[in-house]
């Protein structure tokens, strides 16, 4: 594993020991349901860390409770290595760190308002200084850099105007415009037509790099959590089986159930061999 | 896990070696008659062989649910195929002209012939009434004479047949699992014994454990029961790895077609070639998946960048 340069303190968001569990009625009894046990991670500037699992293995929960959306049942978040509060100005503070991409654009953009609007929010909400003019200079620039230009054509549109990958750059921009240094990407792509998901990802990446950027990219494809992530950690029924490099996990797994995921993905070069085995399989009755 | 029924069926079936149609398209156009009129479908040909796997790829707004609809007759208006013909060829010897159908012949023939699982199996139970009553709707539709034994006897049979326990018929949708829903939704689309099944998307919306476990499933299916499959997807590599032959959509026109095979060595439409580069391998090298800055320290991770995004 590489490290980081020696000196300060480099910027980090740390999940130290994250628990949750959700306590479900159902009639007169409780049952809990241990949805995250015991998960600990840091994600560094300029690095991204992929979390891979099925669904209720759950990674939505990590991520919400790293959005303090949820508050975690034991265990903390660290930003810089400080604890981060619960309380309104603390969670406002630490949102203009980290922000997240929602999965679905459709749904995570309000279609009444424009994409001015979406931009504009979080700019004023996180730099309450800024004048008018100023903060739509800001909402222009950050369009620009999310490849949608001219700027000035995309700015006054609403998303139903827009395609679902221009909506989910711009649901980006939105991630960034309170200069957020990690963000959490939750299926970001997964919703978007296949021929253009590389290309986000790739738009990802590329301003990943531009500002350091801290990345959890929380997926079920594990060939772009491969291509897209330094480190890989392997999410089952709430705990981590595996973490490591990206190429170790994926060319080398070690847990079972790494095994059984990588075998289900789809793979062009065992063509006809999923035919043949089943002819076998019935033959041999 | 199935053991009961595989006992009696006499051969495989075998796929693509002797290559008799079952369904032929010719030239079929499908519009949407709105002001302008789209072409969703232009001009379309393609045979599907009886046993094998016609995998049919493309992005979304290709026209690819479209021509699904069109080959079973389910179009509603707006939407008009405007020109071409569609003719089934039935296990009997006949030929069917499926354009020409309607009234009772219409609703003998679907189902009956060509069943559909859906896209979005999900929603598409009924939530307030059994799995049983679901299924047992089906043989009131179709087999109007069967006594409630028979029916009873022929839904456990299906339910076994794609692996969920029989007593779950008595089961109400909300019930079951994604994976079992959709099972439940093979199991009523293989209820009349069809020679053509089309499945629209039928995985999109499971996990890739669950997605694998039905996969093989209905590749154990059709080698027992010998129907025809349309599988309709956007997900390249699965189709390469399941299909016997591919046809390749793109804005309402088939660009290409032929064995998986050569779809997958030997691409010959530029849009084939993209479709196949979106798809990052998964044990092999990038390919056009650019990621710069992998974590490197600032300066020296300006090699070469994002350029592969188209």
């Amino acid at each position: 594993m590489r490290t980081t340069d020696a000196g300060a303190q480099p910027p980090t968001l740390e999940a130290r020991g994250l628990v949750k569990d959700f306590h479900l009625r159902s009639g007169m009894r409780t049952t809990v349901l241990h949805a995250v046990k015991d998960v600990s991670f840091t994600l560094e500037a300029g690095r991204t860390l992929a979390l891979v699992g099925e669904s209720g293995s759950g990674k939505s929960t990590i991520a919400r409770m790293l959005m303090k959306l949820e508050n975690p049942t034991r265990g903390q978040i660290l930003l810089d290595g400080r604890p981060t509060g619960r309380g309104g100005w603390a969670r406002a503070a630490y949102r203009s760190e980290v922000q997240m991409v929602f999965q679905d654009p459709f749904a995570s953009l309000n279609p009444f308002h424009t994409i001015m609007h979406h931009l504009e929010r979080p700019l004023r909400i996180h730099h309450p200084g800024l004048s008018g003019t100023r903060v739509r200079e800001r909402a222009l620039e950050l369009l620009e850099r999310v490849r949608l230009s001219p700027a000035e054509s995309f700015i006054d549109r609403r998303p139903h105007e827009l395609s679902g990958g221009q909506r989910q750059r711009v649901a980006i921009a939105r991630a960034l415009a309170p200069g957020a240094r990690f963000i959490v990407a939750d299926e970001p792509v997964s919703m978007l037509d296949v021929s253009i998901r590389l290309g986000v990802l790739n738009l990802l990446a590329d301003l990943q790099r531009e500002d350091r950027l801290g990345v959890l990219y929380i997926t079920h494809d594990l060939a772009t959590a491969r291509h897209f992530s330094d480190e890989i950690m392997v999410l089952y029924k709430g705990d981590v089986v595996e973490r490591g490099p990206a190429d170790q996990v994926i060319l080398d797994p070690k847990h079972e159930y790494t095994r059984t995921l990588l075998a289900a993905a789809p793979e062009p070069e065992n063509l006809g061999r999923l035919r043949d085995e089943v002819r076998a399989e019935l033959a041999a009755g | 896990m199935t053991d009961l029924i595989t006992a009696p069926v006499a051969e495989p079936v075998v796929a693509c070696v002797d290559a008799e149609p079952v369904l032929t398209a010719r030239h079929v156009t499908i519009e949407y008659e709105v002001d302008p009129p789209v072409q969703a479908v232009r001009d379309v040909s393609l045979t599907l062989n009886r046993g094998e796997i016609l995998g049919l790829a493309g992005e979304s707004g290709c026209g690819k649910t479209t021509l699904a609809y069109g080959l079973n007759r389910l179009l509603k208006a707006p939407a008009l195929m405007t020109s071409g013909e569609i003719v089934f060829h039935d296990r009997s010897g006949a030929d069917i002209d499926v354009a020409a159908l309607g009234g009772e012949a219409l609703r003998a023939f679907r189902w009956d012939k060509i069943s559909m699982v859906f896209q979005g199996a999900m929603n598409s139970l009924n939530p307030v009434i059994t799995i049983r009553a679901q299924i047992f709707d089906i043989f009131d539709t179709h087999r109007p004479g069967m006594s409630r034994r028979d029916k009873q006897t022929r839904a456990e049979e299906l339910l076994t047949l794609v692996g969920v326990e029989p007593a779950r018929l008595a089961s109400f949708p909300h019930e079951l699992s994604g994976g079992m829903r959709q099972r439940m939704m093979i199991a009523m689309a293989l209820a009349l014994d069809p020679q053509v099944m089309i499945m629209d998307e039928p995985t999109t919306a499971l996990d890739v454990v669950v997605q694998r476990g039905i996969i093989r499933e209905i590749m154990r299916l059709r080698e027992k029961l010998g129907f025809a499959v349309i599988f309709i997807t956007h997900d390249l590599p699965m189709l390469i790895e399941i299909s016997d032959r591919i046809a390749v959509m793109l804005d309402g026109r088939i660009v290409e077609q032929g064995p998986a095979e050569q779809i997958y060595r030997a691409p010959e439409h530029e849009y084939t070639r993209r479709l196949l580069s979106s798809f990052p391998s998964l044990r092999g090298q990038r390919g056009g998946f650019v990621r710069a800055g992998s974590g490197v320290m600032g300066a020296e991770a300006a090699g070469p960048t994002g350029e592969g995004s188209r």
